[in-house]
């Protein structure tokens, strides 16, 4: 029997948490009510509460529970992403996802017996990063960003006994990932900064006729057909004017999925599948989820016969940011 | 409201709209205000998101029925507003079966957007507001009894 990957999903409230321990996560990992995660969305998110019924949900059901503590400590500000390690620590998750360096230190130090995760946030690509987090911090796994080939990802879990988590189903943006700055240039604020990207209240869509226009503080970043798919309004995803002509001239919405390639994932030894989406909804968790668990179900004897059920790819398309997807980086034939 | 029943995407006929644009709009503010309110005396609405939707006019336009509602929040309770004298601080539209799909958990607000069958305009991060703060909503077993299940 092959052993499978843990599949990581998303949540952003207690209902979507509840969503994927019901349709077969194996950890689901969430962020607090504010700016040490990525997805500060107003209304998202966890406080002590309803993380602590969350937890008591998945653990009574045999799940993990994950914290993402993922941005970079603000001058000033350092406590308190301090008191956000030390606060899930309190609460008894299973694991925290970290980006900083520094902060894993202070982690590690603090709660020496804590399971700590590397973040794609912090952005290693290579096995010798993953092994110096390994060295200085105790990480038990890192979450590589989605800028690798697949072969380029077999060679990381070769040379490492880092437990390597990679994506498999979820929106995707220019992947400089922990390091992007695009949305500040817009807006003055990012990820790394305030927990967000392209900031909701720095969005406008004005409805003309036969289109949608879609402003990030009052730059016109696209302009949709009355039939276009749209996209998340992050100036990566925009339309620009590049030498007399109008394009995605950085990249298209879309989605990642690797439900063609799911076989190879388990063969070279992946130990997580991770789906993006904290700020989607119950329905989006509830439905990514059951798919990727019933295709990763249909290989548990065996990925000989593995093939890709059209209802699966439906499922998974229609919640595709442009509504498409594709494969990535890992299938790219440069490296 | 999950399980085997699934709501699927549909388009009423045209000419439904054009007769439900000529029928009054209260009916709908009303059912809509309803199941608010219901789901507030239930406390299922999280106090700190509800204080950010104090007097602001949020409107619901249903595009395949002709319908619309115009609502507002203030001191602890929504309220229909039938002459809205403003334009809404956020504006929803779509068809029936989106609200349905919604409504019921069956699809995800993003996804409705990337596909366009959901259109949201005005203050986009009120709107960000609203959503997550219905997704967070436990609501009970019995929400079918709620109005605006109902409606």
């Amino acid at each position: 029997m092959t052993s499978l990957p843990d599949l990581v999903c998303p949540a952003g409230s207690l209902p979507a948490l509840k969503a994927a321990v019901d349709n077969g996560a194996d950890a689901v990992y969430l962020g607090f009510k504010n700016d040490t995660n990525a997805r500060n969305f107003a209304g998202l998110n966890f406080d002590q509460k309803t993380m602590a019924d969350g937890i008591r949900y998945a653990h009574a059901k045999g799940r993990e529970i994950l914290l993402a503590i993922n941005t970079f400590p603000q001058a000033g500000r350092v406590a308190d992403w301090h008191k956000a390690v030390d606060a899930a620590v309190d609460q008894g998750v299973d694991a925290i996802i970290l980006a900083d360096i520094g902060l894993l230190d202070y982690a590690r130090n603090r709660h020496p017996q804590q399971r700590l995760h590397l973040s794609v946030q912090g952005s290693a690509t290579s096995y010798e990063a993953i092994n110096f987090c390994q060295r200085e911090f105790d990480i038990r796994r890192a979450v590589l960003p989605r800028v690798l080939t697949l072969a380029q990802v077999e060679n990381v879990i070769r040379n490492t006994t880092v437990e390597i988590e990679v994506f498999g189903f979820g929106s995707l943006c220019v992947m400089n990932e922990g390091r992007c700055w695009l949305s500040s240039y817009a807006c003055g604020e990012s990820p790394n900064t305030v927990g967000a990207c392209s900031p909701a209240k720095y969005v406008k869509w004005d409805k003309k006729p036969g289109a949608m226009e879609t402003r990030l503080n009052g730059v016109l970043i696209d302009r949709f057909g009355d039939d276009e798919p749209a996209g998340y309004p992050t100036l990566c995803k925009g339309r620009f004017e590049v030498q007399g002509e109008t394009y995605y001239a950085l990249e298209e919405p879309t989605s990642l999925n690797v439900l063609e390639i799911l076989p190879e994932i388990i063969k070279i030894g992946v130990r997580a599948i991770k789906v993006e989406g904290r700020q989607r909804s119950p329905a989006y968790v509830t439905q990514v989820t059951r798919t990727l668990r019933a295709a990763l179900d249909s290989l548990r004897d065996g990925s000989e016969r593995f093939h890709v059920k059209p209802a699966w790819q439906a499922e998974l398309a229609k919640v595709s940011e442009g509504s498409q997807a594709t494969l990535g980086a890992y299938n790219r034939p440069w490296r | 409201m999950n399980g085997s029943f699934t709501i699927p995407k549909f388009r009423l006929p045209a000419f439904v709209a054009s007769l439900g644009q000529k029928l009054p709009q209260w009916p709908h503010a009303l059912a809509l205000v309803a199941g608010l309110n219901a789901a507030l005396k239930m406390k299922l609405l999280p106090e700190s998101e509800l204080a950010l939707l104090e007097d602001k006019l949020f409107r619901v336009r249903v595009l395949d029925t002709g319908g619309e509602a115009s609502y507002t929040y203030a001191n602890g309770l929504f309220r229909p507003v039938f002459r809205p004298q403003r334009e809404p601080d956020l504006a929803f539209a779509a068809n029936l079966s989106a609200y349905l799909q919604l409504l019921s958990r069956q699809e995800d607000p993003d996804t409705l957007f990337f596909s366009r069958e959901l259109e949201i305009t005005g203050d986009t991060e009120l709107g960000l507001i609203v959503k997550n703060m219905l997704d967070a909503v436990e609501w009970p077993k019995f929400s079918a009894r709620l109005p605006v299940f109902r409606h």
